[in-house]
This record gives C-alpha cells, sequence and structure tokens, in this order.
C-alpha cells in the first residue's frame, strides 16, 4: 500500500471513525462523500464500538502477495455495537473453533506491510471477546 | 505532585513452555526451569510488535483514566524492538489513541528500562506543569536468540501510564535513578540478536544497580522495606527479582503480587511496569509501593507510590493483567520461530 493511501485512511483504520450524515443519522464506514441513503454531503465524525458479533466468515488459503506470511486466515463480516457492519480478519483463535454469532472484540494489529524495507499498515483486527 | 491517572497493560495470548524450546536444542527442560525460575512465556503473533501492545495497554489506560486522550500532551513510547529503525512508535501510537495533535512525542531506548524513563519523564513534566497529562508506555517483543539462554525468557507485553497533576489512582511520592557504563547486554546496529556477558549480568549489572538504586530511594524517602505494601522490581527471569528483594530486606509475600515472570517471560521495558500493573489490581488505598527498573548498559529508575481511594473505582474498568494471564493458547516451537521471523523467507 503507498504511503499516502494508507496516511488518508488512518483515522478509519486506526480509530475506526465513520461518518454520521448531518440529514438522516445513517452511519457510513469506511466514511463517504455522499451519503447513499439521502445524498446529504455533511457528516458528524462518530468513532464505532470496539465489541460486536461474527455474522459471517471465509477462510483464506490463498493469499494475495502480501498475506501469504499469515494464511490459512480467517475474513470475516462482524456487526459491531450500534449495527455498522466491517469487514475484518479474525485472529488469536483456531479456524475450526471460529463460530457465527461469537461476540469478537477489536484490536490493533499490523494488517500487512511493504517488504522487509516499506512501511508497515497498522489497522483494526476482531479476536474473541471473552 | 503527579500521579498515575490511569494504567493498563497488554499480554498476547500465545504463550510457550520452556519444555519446547529446550525439546528443539536437546537442552534440559528442568535445569532451565529451575535456574530461571519461569515455567513458559509470552509470544506475540505475526500480527503484533511493540506499536500494537502499546496502543492496547493505552486504551486500557485510558479507559481507566477516563479522561478525553485530546488532553495528552506528551506520549513516549520505550522498547528495544520499536518496529522502525526511522519512524517513532509513539506517533503511531498517539494517532490510534487520539491525542492532541500538540503532544511532545518520543521514543526511548535503554535496554529494559526504557519504559521506566518513558514514566520517569512524564513524572517530571507533569510536576513541572509543562504537559497536563502524559502518557508513558514500556512495550517490547524481545528478542533471544535460538538456543541462547535468553530465549526461554524473551517475552512480549506491554504496560501504560496515564500521568496527571492529580492523585489519580496512586500518588508517585518520589523518583531516583541510578546508572553507571556497564556494557553487561547489548545489541549492535543490524544485529537481529542481542549479545550478552553471561554470569557478567549479574552481580555487577543486575543486582549492583537495582540494589543500590532502591537503597537510596528508601534513604531518599526515609522508608524501610516494611513500610512497603508492595515491591516489583525488574524480572529478566523468576529468580532475579526475588532474590534482589531477599538481599533487600523484602519479603516474598511483598513481591508476589507483581511477580510475572514465571508464567510470562521477561517483557524488556515492560517488565517491572506490568508488574507494577498486576500489583494496582490488587493493592487498597493506602498502601505503598516501591518500584525499581533495570537496563543493561546499565541504570535502574526507582519509584515509590501510594495508592489512593480512587483505585476501587477503575480497578475494573479493563481487563487486569493476571486475568490476560491466563488467557493463553499454547503454540509448537514451529509455529513461534514463524510468529518471530527467524525463518528465512524467499523474497
Amino acid at each position: 500500500m503507498f504511503p499516502a493511501r494508507y496516511w488518508r485512511e488512518m483515522p478509519q483504520r486506526y480509530r475506526l471513525e465513520a461518518g454520521k450524515c448531518k440529514r438522516c443519522g445513517k452511519v457510513c464506514f469506511p466514511p463517504r462523500l455522499v451519503c447513499p441513503k439521502c445524498g446529504n454531503r455533511t457528516f458528524d465524525t462518530v468513532r464505532l464500538a470496539d465489541e460486536g458479533v461474527l455474522k459471517t466468515y471465509t477462510v483464506i488459503r490463498v493469499a494475495p502477495s502480501q498475506f501469504t506470511g499469515q494464511s490459512p486466515y480467517a475474513v470475516g463480516i462482524v456487526e459491531l455495537d450500534g449495527g455498522v457492519l466491517i469487514t475484518t480478519q479474525v485472529v488469536d483463535i483456531l479456524l475450526d473453533e471460529i463460530k457465527l454469532g461469537q461476540r469478537v472484540r477489536v484490536e490493533f494489529r499490523r494488517v500487512q506491510e511493504d517488504g522487509s524495507a516499506g512501511i508497515i499498515c497498522y489497522g483494526y483486527k476482531c479476536v474473541p471477546a471473552a | 505532585m503527579a500521579g498515575i491517572v490511569g494504567y493498563g497493560a497488554y499480554v498476547p495470548v500465545h504463550r510457550i513452555k520452556v519444555e519446547e524450546i529446550a525439546k528443539v536444542w536437546g537442552a534440559d527442560a528442568e535445569s532451565y526451569k529451575k535456574g530461571l525460575a519461569l515455567v513458559e512465556k509470552s509470544v506475540p503473533s505475526l500480527d503484533q510488535d511493540t506499536i500494537t501492545m502499546s496502543v492496547e495497554a493505552a486504551r486500557n489506560a485510558l479507559k481507566r483514566a477516563k479522561i478525553d486522550p485530546s488532553l495528552i500532551e506528551a506520549t513516549y513510547v520505550g522498547s528495544e524492538s520499536h518496529p522502525y529503525a526511522v519512524k517513532p512508535s509513539g506517533t503511531v501510537v498517539s494517532e490510534a489513541v487520539g491525542t492532541s495533535r500538540n503532544t511532545h512525542c518520543a521514543d526511548f531506548e535503554f535496554a529494559c528500562k526504557a519504559g521506566s524513563e518513558a514514566m520517569f519523564v512524564c513524572v517530571g513534566l507533569v510536576n513541572g506543569d509543562t504537559v497536563k497529562y502524559g502518557l508513558a508506555i514500556g512495550a517490547d517483543t524481545s528478542q533471544g536468540a535460538p538456543g541462547d539462554a535468553l530465549e526461554y525468557s524473551a517475552a512480549a507485553g506491554a504496560a501504560a501510564f496515564v500521568f496527571g497533576k492529580e492523585d489519580g489512582v496512586a500518588k508517585v511520592v518520589a523518583t531516583h535513578t541510578f546508572m553507571t557504563d556497564t556494557p553487561d547486554f547489548w545489541r549492535r546496529e543490524y544485529e537481529y540478536y542481542p549479545r550478552h556477558g553471561g554470569r557478567f549480568t549479574g552481580e555487577e549489572a543486575y543486582f549492583r544497580h537495582v540494589a543500590t538504586a532502591s537503597k537510596q530511594m528508601m534513604e531518599k524517602v526515609k522508608m524501610k522495606p516494611q513500610d512497603f505494601k508492595f515491591a516489583v522490581f525488574h524480572q529478566p527471569n523468576g529468580k532475579f527479582p526475588m532474590k534482589v528483594g531477599e538481599m533487600l530486606g523484602f519479603k516474598r509475600e511483598q513481591i508476589e503480587a507483581g511477580w510475572l515472570a514465571p508464567i510470562l517471560g521477561n517483557t524488556y521495558s515492560g517488565s517491572s511496569p506490568m508488574g507494577l500493573t498486576a500489583i494496582l489490581d490488587v493493592a487498597r488505598p493506602g498502601d505503598m509501593i516501591l518500584m525499581t527498573s533495570y537496563g543493561s548498559g546499565a541504570g535502574s529508575d526507582s519509584f515509590v507510590y501510594e495508592v489512593t481511594k480512587k483505585i476501587d473505582e477503575v480497578r475494573d474498568v479493563a481487563p487486569k493483567t493476571r486475568q490476560q494471564l491466563d488467557k493463553k493458547r499454547y503454540v509448537e516451537y514451529g509455529v513461534y520461530a514463524k510468529f518471530r521471523g527467524k525463518i528465512r523467507m524467499a523474497d
């Protein structure tokens, strides 16, 4: 990932910052320029909850080059408390122990790195809550 | 007078037992367990490093501090395993927890006492009214060469403290430091693993510095070992902190609450600060705590804390340190070697 793009996405990747439409209240994550529900262009910045429920997941066995060291790994859709859905890796759990509906918690992790000399990209992943 | 307003720790979930490491190198596990007084150590995952653990520990500290992170005006991360050689860990941590943009930010390095250095400087800045709140972190994903004695103890973890002018959960009664130029342990530029002076790391290094700093501190505050409810010393293994405590006149029960090395290993810059978090998890208002770190090279920072009534309000707001230690998943040596980057991969 290029440093400039990584830098632009830090608020959402580091702090789960979302955009809440000032007109209709829809929460967009990642933040958007135009509300997909009402077309409004002004948003408040809100932080999403750091816990939620795993709704579904898949296991990646043939990974993109920057993730090969981590494969096989789980990528799931988590409904955070408050209702926003995020796509995230689910880690610190054996793949055959993952259960749909289980509580998970957001943790700050390394997501990918640009080789051994490039930048390290940090962001969120989910781990079992209990 | 500065106080600890919030505190937090982070322990990775993975562990490796001494037996598993000894099996690979044909070593006698029992002699290592007895010699080091530890049975297992924490292991960071592939996606964990000093920065990620610092952020998690800092978030736990901020939950207990119950302050707006934007009020933090100093962020210091002490570690000897900063992920970048050039680029601060502290900027990532500040951005992730949402401190002020005017936060004074720096990474510290002084072998295993980099974390207490961060604490020492934050206390000074708060006492001098230079900052309202300061965030001090000690964290490491410690390195130990394969097969070396260090491999049995070099672990991973982090502790974070928010210091402020109010008493908080513990008042900082006094700070003290002692240092000499002692080449007991080092890592040269571009070297992957540290080297050490074997037995020289004991008497003239660890014991001299920890004992001297602690004695001088007790003289400074006119206190004796029996005046303290708890004491925590740097924990390169399970044996040294107990031995130095005994040398100083402390009893085993004063040290046990913060004695994490037997089931955590040596978290280097996180070591005595993590022990302090475990003590705060069980301390009562009015308890006095002596903390003395140790960093090779060499030096010790000593702190005296007095626990306040507020501890009972915030203790359960974030995960306790021993609760995190109880949550674990064991890995075999192969997985450990992969997690720690000990396997040479194709580009």
